[in-house]
């Protein structure tokens, strides 16, 4: 078992009602996990809450059993802006969080270099950020983010902003790289597709309860195919969920 | 280059104006308006005495010396009223405050303080920039996108690594442009100490030709200030700034 929710209640200073509210949820590790739900739900406050960038109002959060108190790169996130640093060049930014953390140099390197591969992005390790595409940083962030070795990776949608050719390939990629390294992954998304193109497991958050509203386990091998009918009857299937949960 | 031309036309007509109100026709006295030839001769002299250099060379030093001396203080204080939230809230207005007093102000204390010496003068120049250095650095550090420090914070960065590898760089644009009007501050000081007190430099040469009811002296200083300030502007600060924001595409 590896990342344990138990009871997380959230509630923001401003704000009467809970965010979130009452969140019971147990991620295995290995396990590809997307959390859905109408704008609002509270979705990115979770990911907060389990980077340890937010503490919850009630409840407690436990990976490997040890509760977490604040961010650590046990929990590295990507984010739907990418985030890097535009001082730095591509190959710099994948080395960054492995130079925080004190990997000797040559090490760095390797690493660097053999996620880079697995991005395609190994042409592109000297440009600067700001001379590559919305899709080629996303790459970037996300092979930095596998560089740490964390323990679960968290995803906060991070191909949103993207438009819909390249975040298609881009959730492809991820879907394949995620078949090769079997990490556990925390991802947020507003797409049912996406999630039920990446997951084994669906939450579905709702925003007229801020509990989870339900839990869809996805039982289809990978890779994926979007228009096959058992998929298209599951995210519409969700799709309902999610409307049936929203306040809107 | 079009500005060497407009420079040029703007000193021609300079010249006619001078030939024709003050030679040809007489409205002006000649004493009260400096005339492009005036000041030239007047700059030949002056390099061929060393006077000029020996002046700028002098204002230079005390410049540099008193702004380095503003970058520390200015640093240390924006830092301090950015890390505690109670200097923010109780110190940084107060510094707004001083800030906006013109530097000129300072020259008195000064005095009382130092008497007519070169570190009346540095006083002055640091008084005259500093607050301005540490409310830019203050700034420019508030301005740093959290998503950058976000996400080094969930790649496990200490407090000192984000210190050092995220927020001095993302914030580094903006704080050159905040030294940058440190260092036209301090400059602008510099001349309200030099000319207050009796160090040789390029304010005492003005008082000279003052003095002296030499206008072509006053004017040639004058120049000079100004070309000084240009010069330090465009080699240096102008410089790095297109540099740093070139590397991040903002140019």
């Amino acid at each position: 078992m590896s990342l344990v929710l138990k009871g997380i209640h959230k509630q923001f200073d401003n704000n009467e009602d809970a965010t979130l509210n009452d969140i019971n949820l147990e991620i295995e590790t290995g396990e590809f996990v997307c959390i859905v739900g109408p704008s609002g739900c509270g979705k990115s406050t979770l990911l907060n809450l389990v980077a340890g960038l937010e503490t919850p109002t009630i409840g407690q959060i436990l990976l490997d059993g040890k509760p977490i108190t604040g961010p650590g790169s046990d929990r590295t996130v990507m984010f739907q802006e990418h985030g890097l640093f535009p001082w730095l060049n591509v190959i710099e930014n994948v080395k960054f969080g492995m130079k925080m953390s004190g990997v000797p140099k040559e090490e760095q390197e390797r690493k660097a270099l053999h996620y880079l591969e697995m991005v395609h992005l190994l042409d592109y390790k000297d440009y600067l950020i700001h001379q590559i595409s919305g899709g080629m940083r996303q790459r970037v962030a996300l092979a930095r983010a596998l560089t740490m070795d964390s323990k679960i990776l968290l995803m906060d949608e991070p191909f949103s902003a993207l438009d819909r050719q390249t975040s298609n390939q881009l959730r492809e990629e991820l879907q394949r790289i995620w078949m090769e390294t079997k990490r556990t992954i925390f991802f947020i998304t507003h797409s049912v597709e996406e999630a039920v193109y990446l997951a084994d497991r669906v939450v579905v958050l709702s925003a007229k309860t801020g509990k989870v509203a339900d839990i869809i386990p996805i039982p289809f091998d990978r890779p994926r195919q979007v228009y096959d009918p058992d998929f298209v009857e599951y995210r519409h299937r969700i799709l309902d969920e999610v409307r049936k949960e929203s306040t809107l | 280059m079009s500005i060497f031309i407009f420079l040029i036309l703007l000193i021609f007509l300079w010249q006619g104006f001078y030939w024709v109100f003050v030679d040809l026709l007489e409205v002006f006295k000649p004493y009260a308006v400096p005339s492009p030839l005036g000041v030239g001769e007047t700059f030949i002299e002056l390099c061929q005495d060393g006077t000029l250099f020996e002046a700028t060379g002098y204002s230079l030093l005390r410049g540099i010396g008193g702004y380095l001396i503003a970058v520390i203080i200015g640093v240390i204080i924006g830092l301090l009223i950015n890390h505690f939230s109670y200097l923010q809230k109780n110190l940084k207005p107060l510094i707004l405050g001083i800030q906006t007093l013109p530097s000129v102000c300072w020259v008195p204390f000064s005095i009382l303080w130092f008497g007519l010496s070169t570190q009346a003068i540095l006083f002055v120049v640091v008084m005259g920039s500093a607050f301005s250095i540490a409310i830019s650095v203050d700034n420019a550090i508030k301005n740093v996108q959290p998503i950058y420090t976000k996400a080094a914070r969930t790649m496990g960065a200490t407090k000192r690594q984000l210190y050092f590898h995220v927020i001095l760089p993302a914030s580094l644009p903006e704080l050159i442009s905040g030294l940058k009007q440190g260092w036209s501050f301090a400059w602008r000081a510099l001349m309200a100490g030099e000319v207050m007190t009796t160090s040789i430099g390029l304010g005492q040469t003005l008082i000279t030709g003052r003095d002296l009811a030499d206008i072509n002296q006053v004017m040639l200083v004058m120049i000079v200030i100004v070309f000084v300030g240009i010069v330090i502007d465009k080699c240096i600060f102008s410089v790095i700034e297109k540099r740093v924001l070139r590397k991040r595409g903002l140019l």
